[in-house]
């Protein structure tokens, strides 16, 4: 069974490794502006997380009391906040809080929620019972209690949040691959190909999940902006990544409180905010029209 | 009542043989039997036809001999053998491998059987998983053959297309194409030209013919058109209502046809009209709910020939020539005492 398992992850991963597939991609994204520039976006943010030590103009906690609310200029791109310090400096460095947040607790809440989901979806009728009782327990947490509680117990941290986050996404994502792989395994190919011989993980792996993860990723890649939303949420409450850290959802706050006096601070705080939601957006568009074949233009 | 003859020839010469399958099938309004004591072989080399109406237990037979029924499904009696093997006992395993191997199926329609978001060439590389010294380009080119094999032109080219972009026609080739690459000694197809139009119905019928000749296997084939069956089959099998009424070799049942069911069947094949008429004939009265099953022959409701004993008890099977079967209680005292 393992053996048959891991040939068929072989088989999946090998064809998103060819280069068919990575081809594929960028063809599809150059006949695709809105993919691009969704590309361009997320890239753009991965840039400044992964560069930022090195890109930013200032040191983003260095506080300078004389400098304070002053407006946009060549001295401070986007001006300073109540401290004087450069929010150009804290926005790129909320970029790599942004992405540690966002990107990588939904990359693990998807993988968790892939795997419980199509164990529910495809296997016997008692895991699928066991499995969605926890799903719905979790999923009837309001969000914000539970954040507030697990940030009260565990005190507030980056990696709190994160389990925040991966507990409150998993049971949703798991529960919607579970739907659609309910709907797809009953349909006629999944019975042609099971009558051919196929074992139940390449069933799986190879025929059901490729049909089911569209619209999936798209969904997880427009969760990504609020995730980053609540992380903002989190932090006006308190309960969030603690200070000095420079968050969009910090900047966003210690913005909000001098919103008539320096409104600069709220829009370049919210600017980052919604370039990555379309960033994502689009880039999540772009790879569902790519698996899916059928929207594939014919070339 | 008269001893049952068993139908056709029991030997290892049969590629298939179900003997008295029963299938139930739990639904909220209580169980259906779907099939009643369904007793079919299909000798190696041959192609049998199944013919019957729509919910007469066509395709459920074939998916029970795949052992792919819906989960609400289960034999409740009879055997099912493959090639000398019982599969009912047959690990789900050793199911799997015997599988699109030695046994594989065709279904109805080439618009859903195929994977939509999986290339034509990755899907019949995919069926080939049990070679594995075989490397990945000579599995294409063994893909690309059986295209070839099956009227597909360009083949190779056609491997990297995804299914949406072939005609209904091209789709059930290369469905067939997909079951026969592993060159089965069973091959099913479950209605494989209903969907499709007159002249690739015919394509597919001469297809069929000449990949039993190349493959030398044998070919259940359910349809409900008794023209195609009399154009491809070698014997054929009446089922009605989930029982198997009439069976024998393909002239008898087209030239004397023993039960009344087949009898009306044929009649009702606009093929064989011969006056011009305003309405086309058909059986009066329905199909029996399965939920209720007839205590007599399930037939008698509808049967212009019915008398009373035919409403109390159950007719056995009759032989009414070499392996020509009928289960009707007017053969009785007829060609076989």
């Amino acid at each position: 069974m393992s053996a048959q398992t891991s040939e068929a992850i072989v088989a999946i991963t090998a064809e998103a490794a060819t280069p068919g597939f990575a081809a594929g991609l960028l063809r599809r994204l150059r006949s695709d502006p809105l993919g691009l520039l969704g590309l361009s976006l997320v890239l753009l943010v991965v840039f400044c997380a992964l560069t930022a030590p090195w890109i930013e103009p200032y040191n983003p906690f260095k506080i300078r009391v004389l400098e304070r609310f002053s407006p946009p200029s060549l001295v401070h791109v986007f001006g300073t906040d109540n401290l004087g310090r450069d929010v150009f400096s804290r926005v790129i460095a909320g970029s790599q809080i942004a992405l540690g947040v966002g990107v990588s607790s939904i990359a693990i809440a998807l993988v968790l929620g892939l795997i419980l989901g199509l164990c529910a979806g495809y296997g016997p009728r008692w895991l699928d019972n066991f499995l969605l009782l926890i799903f719905d327990s979790l999923y009837s947490f309001p969000t914000v209690m539970l954040g507030l509680t697990v940030v009260t117990l565990f005190g507030p941290s980056l990696e709190t949040l994160m389990s925040v986050v991966i507990t409150i996404q998993t049971p949703g994502y798991a529960r919607l691959i579970r739907t659609a792989t309910l709907a797809t395994k009953h349909s006629e190919y999944i019975l042609a190909i099971r009558s051919l011989g196929s074992s139940p993980w390449r069933v799986l792996l190879i025929h059901i999940l490729p049909n089911i993860i569209g619209p999936i990723l798209i969904i997880a890649s427009m969760d990504i902006p609020s995730v980053i939303t609540l992380e903002a949420g989190l932090t006006y409450l308190g309960m969030g990544i603690p200070p000095p850290a420079a968050s969009w959802g910090r900047i966003l706050q210690d913005g909000f409180d001098s919103i008539r006096d320096a409104p600069w601070i709220v829009i370049a705080g919210g600017i980052p905010l919604i370039l990555t939601t379309l960033g994502f957006t689009f880039l999540g568009e772009a790879l569902r029209d790519l698996l899916d074949p059928k929207l594939r233009r014919v070339v | 009542m008269a001893a049952a003859v068993q139908p056709v020839l029991e030997t290892t010469a049969n590629v298939l043989e179900v003997r008295d399958l029963s299938v139930q099938f739990r639904t909220p309004k209580g169980p259906v039997m779907a099939l009643r004591k369904v007793s079919v072989a299909v000798p190696r080399g041959s192609i049998v036809g199944l013919v019957g109406e729509s919910g007469s237990g066509k395709s459920t037979l074939a998916l029970a001999v795949m052992r792919l029924m819906p989960a609400n499904a289960t034999i409740t009696e009879g055997s099912l053998r493959f090639a000398g093997r019982e599969l009912l006992t047959l690990p789900a395993l050793e199911m799997q491998r015997l599988r699109g191997d030695r046994l594989s199926m065709v279904f109805q329609d080439p618009m859903t059987s195929l994977n939509p978001v999986r290339s034509v060439g990755m899907q019949m590389v995919d069926i080939q998983y049990r070679d594995r010294q075989m490397s990945q380009a000579d599995k294409r080119r063994r893909a690309a053959d059986m295209l070839r094999r099956v009227g597909i032109p360009d083949s190779e080219h056609q491997l990297d297309r995804h299914p949406h972009q072939f005609s209904g026609g091209m789709r059930q080739r290369i469905a067939i194409a997909m079951g026969i690459l592993e060159k089965p000694e069973l091959l099913i197809a479950d209605e494989p030209t209903t969907a499709l139009d007159v002249t690739l119905e015919a394509q597919i019928v001469q297809l069929l013919r000449d990949l039993r000749r190349e493959l030398n296997g044998s070919i259940l084939f359910i349809s409900h058109n008794l023209g195609i069956i009399a154009e491809l089959c070698d014997y054929v099998v009446v089922l009605y209502a989930g029982e198997v009424v009439e069976q024998g070799p393909i002239e008898d049942i087209f030239h004397s046809p023993r039960h009344p069911y087949t009898r009306a069947l044929l009649e009702c094949d606009p093929a064989r009209i011969e006056e011009v008429c305003r309405e086309l004939p058909t059986i009066s009265g329905d199909v029996p709910n399965l939920l209720r099953i007839p205590s007599g022959c399930v037939f008698a409701p509808r049967c212009p020939q019915a008398v009373d004993v035919c409403r109390q008890e159950r007719p056995a099977d009759h032989e009414a020539g070499a392996g020509h079967i009928a289960r009707c209680h007017l053969l009785r005292g007829g060609a076989n005492g």
